[in-house]
């Protein structure tokens, strides 16, 4: 590991122990925004990490960006770090400026589409999309879709859209949006922006989950070790180290496809990449957190213990920009249509 | 705690030349007829092959080119054994002289064992066989009763091993033998020889598979006389140097590729336009493939820099042959047919021999358990 890596990687934990304690993800949850967290994650550049130098990015690299997400995931911060990189990214491909504070993506759901009309002075936004991630809390959306049979991004402004707001299994806000009319505030030509959104958003989560699992996995160690049973710590014993290792399995596997899917994709997301990552990862969420918590026991299951915090990220995330069902069919039917022979080759050129 | 770090590692350029010069080897091998590409490849034997292997410079690859290697790198070597592996050629019978037994004769052969064996290896003319399992001491390696006693200028050998695959047809074996009597420390006192099997004092007695086959045997010695020259490393070492022999022996596309064929073949049988189901289950394992790949030439990677990453090995052995066994237990879901024995020409034969194979898969290097309990002590749990 580089020496700037490893320096980033305390900074941004000495940030998220400092202002992530329990109490900031409490009352995140219920519905409280965490206003000093983001506040610290804006000094240190983090929130405009994925941007480059000239966008008013702060020089990191995309994959020294990624690991900062991904620590922000295994510190269970209750943030849109993740989608104002998202959005960030986008309006940097589409060389469009990019406004401070939190930002959001609309749609989030792949069935919801806007309608983009060119006005008189302004292109404008009309349509839902539901469960758009912290959409009540980012006073700016970064919106995609199509003019004239062409792929836009869009940037407006989300005052006064949000309908109602539900909560995703670990209580971040999920917020229906709605606009009627509404002017963007910007405006450019994106190719595929709706495919883009959605594997940037596939991409992001998988590098969260990864966060997520590795805590998972040391809350686990840590409490087998612990926890004495039997008179000996149930670590000791065979059929709980077994459960750990194939956590351990789940952990490495998502980590590696994770990896994978950041260093292809430092530019734009590369699709086969990310799928195989989110699919990977999604899987490695549902079993690591079941091995997880049947380590724990009654303990795991409370409030008072932490593993929730890490476990009902993962369980939403998986849900969001695409399950495993939907990741893996695409990778499946590509690789149908091309044919058995062309697998290996496929797989052997990355 | 142990971290499992699986580094990237980038493929340098010469790899990408050496996998099309292979891969345009094997798909000549396979016009001229020289051999129907099958599954698990690595267990079948075929010493022309082999030999070919050897004159085109894909056996010892890492090895110093004094003792007939190619002073290539543990990528190239990766790339090599994937393709042969993913093509389905038999590279058996060299296989684990190349993986593993060359390996350790390289690092702790003397000179002579090094100059007699390493370049016929690597030619493609020397064949070994793994000798750690016997009747009494399976997955408890520790527990072997092979012994060796100090005679003059050498060591005679009296035991038994079991599940050797091959031993009726390779030349060597490398044995584990306890050469000082059992301590509290009872990883102390074992040691590694190499066993010439056409010399008197030892017996090969074939032991067949569930489906008939002939792969694995009982190996017997009987006072079998192993010249000092012939120890592997410093006596008392045996513990040591067979731990170092398994992350050669666990990491590699061997444990995720034995049933590529039928991945491939049920992709053909199911065809261009998969019904959403097998869709997924097709992606499902794409996903997972090439995962494992990383992970694997992650290891590679950390082989290259000398480090010895055992419980990585254990790690990748474990998901990767899990992973190896879902293979037949999904497809045979999606595509109605019934498995039937056979050599593998059909769709329902290959079904058959895979599903036939599948058990050893989680036993064969290390069963499932045992690396279990590899990765649980390298997460401080033991």
């Amino acid at each position: 590991m580089s020496e700037m890596r490893n320096d980033l990687l305390k900074t941004v934990d000495r940030i998220f122990e400092e202002h992530c304690p329990r109490a900031v993800r409490e009352s995140a949850e219920a519905g409280e925004w965490p206003a000093a967290l983001w506040q610290a994650l804006e000094e240190v550049g983090l929130t405009r990490a994925v941007l480059p130098e000239e966008a008013g990015g702060s020089g990191l690299d995309f994959d020294d960006a990624m690991v900062a997400l991904r620590r922000s995931a295994y510190h269970a911060a209750p943030v849109p770090l993740a989608e104002t990189m998202l959005a960030g990214r986008l309006l940097a491909a589409a060389g469009m400026a990019v406004p401070s504070g939190a930002l959001t993506v609309a749609p989030a759901h792949r069935d919801d589409r806007f309608v983009l009309m060119q006005g008189a002075s302004a292109v404008t936004l009309s349509g839902r999309a539901r469960r758009v991630p912290w959409g009540n809390l980012c006073a700016h959306a970064v919106v995609a879709g199509e003019l004239e049979g062409k792929g836009v991004l869009g940037l407006v402004a989300t005052a006064g859209a949000a309908r109602s707001v539900e909560k995703n299994l670990a209580g971040e806000p999920r917020a229906l949006l709605e606009f009627d009319a509404v002017p963007l505030v910007a405006c450019m030509a994106l190719d595929d922006a709706r495919t883009r959104l959605e594997a940037e958003g596939a991409l992001l989560r998988s590098v969260q989950m990864a966060g997520a699992l590795e805590r998972t996995l040391e809350y686990s160690l840590q409490y087998a070790n612990e926890r004495v049973q039997f008179g000996r710590p149930i670590a000791k014993f065979q059929a709980v180290q077994h459960m750990l290792a194939q956590l351990a399995g789940q952990v490495a596997a998502a980590s590696a496809a994770v990896d994978a899917a950041v260093e292809a994709s430092s530019l734009a997301p590369e699709e086969f990449a990310v799928a195989v990552a989110k699919s990977r990862a999604g899987e490695a969420a549902g079993k690591g957190a079941e091995i997880a918590h049947q380590v724990h026991g009654a303990m795991g299951y409370t409030r008072e213990h932490n593993l929730h915090y890490g476990t009902r990220r993962l369980w939403s995330w998986r849900d969001e920009f695409g399950n495993e069902t939907y990741w893996q069919s695409r990778l499946g039917r590509v690789v149908a249509a091309q044919g058995a022979d062309a697998l290996w080759p496929m797989l052997s050129r990355l | 705690m142990h971290e499992f770090k699986f580094d990237p590692v980038q493929m340098p350029a010469a790899a990408q030349a050496l996998r099309s010069e292979v891969r345009a080897f094997i798909a000549a091998e396979v016009v001229a007829g020289s051999f129907t590409p099958s599954g698990n490849s690595w267990s079948a034997f075929d010493s022309d092959f082999s030999r070919k292997c050897g004159e085109r410079g894909y056996i010892g690859m890492r090895w110093p080119k004094q003792y007939g290697g190619h002073e290539r790198t543990a990528l190239e070597r990766h790339v090599v054994t994937e393709e042969m592996l993913a093509g389905g050629a038999p590279v058996g019978a060299h296989w684990i002289a190349d993986r593993q037994s060359g390996n350790q004769i390289l690092r702790y052969g003397s000179e002579r064992a090094k100059q007699t064996f390493l370049p016929k290896i690597a030619a493609g003319e020397c064949f070994f066989a793994i000798g750690m399992s016997e009747p009494d001491s399976g997955s408890d390696l520790a527990a072997a009763r092979t012994r060796a006693t100090r005679t003059e200028g050498g060591w005679s050998i009296s035991g038994t091993k079991i599940w050797t695959s091959n031993a009726h047809r390779t030349h060597y074996l490398i044995a584990l033998a306890r050469t000082a009597p059992k301590e509290e420390d009872r990883h102390a006192g074992m040691t590694q020889f190499i066993v010439d099997l056409s010399r008197p004092g030892v017996s090969v007695r074939p032991i067949h598979n569930l489906y008939g086959g002939h792969d694995f045997n009982e190996v017997v010695f009987d006072g079998y006389f192993a010249a000092d020259d012939m120890v592997m490393g410093e006596v008392g070492m045996g513990w040591k140097l067979v731990t170092s022999e398994l992350s050669f022996e666990r990491s590699g596309p061997d444990r995720f590729l034995s049933t590529h064929q039928l991945l491939v073949e049920s992709i053909r049988a199911i065809g261009p336009d998969p019904d959403a189901r097998s869709a997924n289950e097709i992606g499902r394992f794409v996903a997972h493939l090439a995962t494992l790949r990383r992970m694997s030439i992650s290891v590679a990677g950390m082989l290259e820099r000398g480090a010895q990453p055992d419980v990585e090995a254990a790690l990748v052995k474990d998901i990767g042959t899990a992973f190896e066994r879902e293979i037949p237990e999904t497809f045979r879901h999606l595509i109605a047919t019934e498995p039937t024995l056979g050599d593998g020409a059909s769709y329902p034969e290959l079904l058959g021999m895979t599903m036939l194979r599948a058990p050893g898969f989680t036993i064969r290097g290390g069963t499932r358990e045992i690396l279990r309990g590899v990765i649980a002590r390298g997460l401080g749990l033991r």
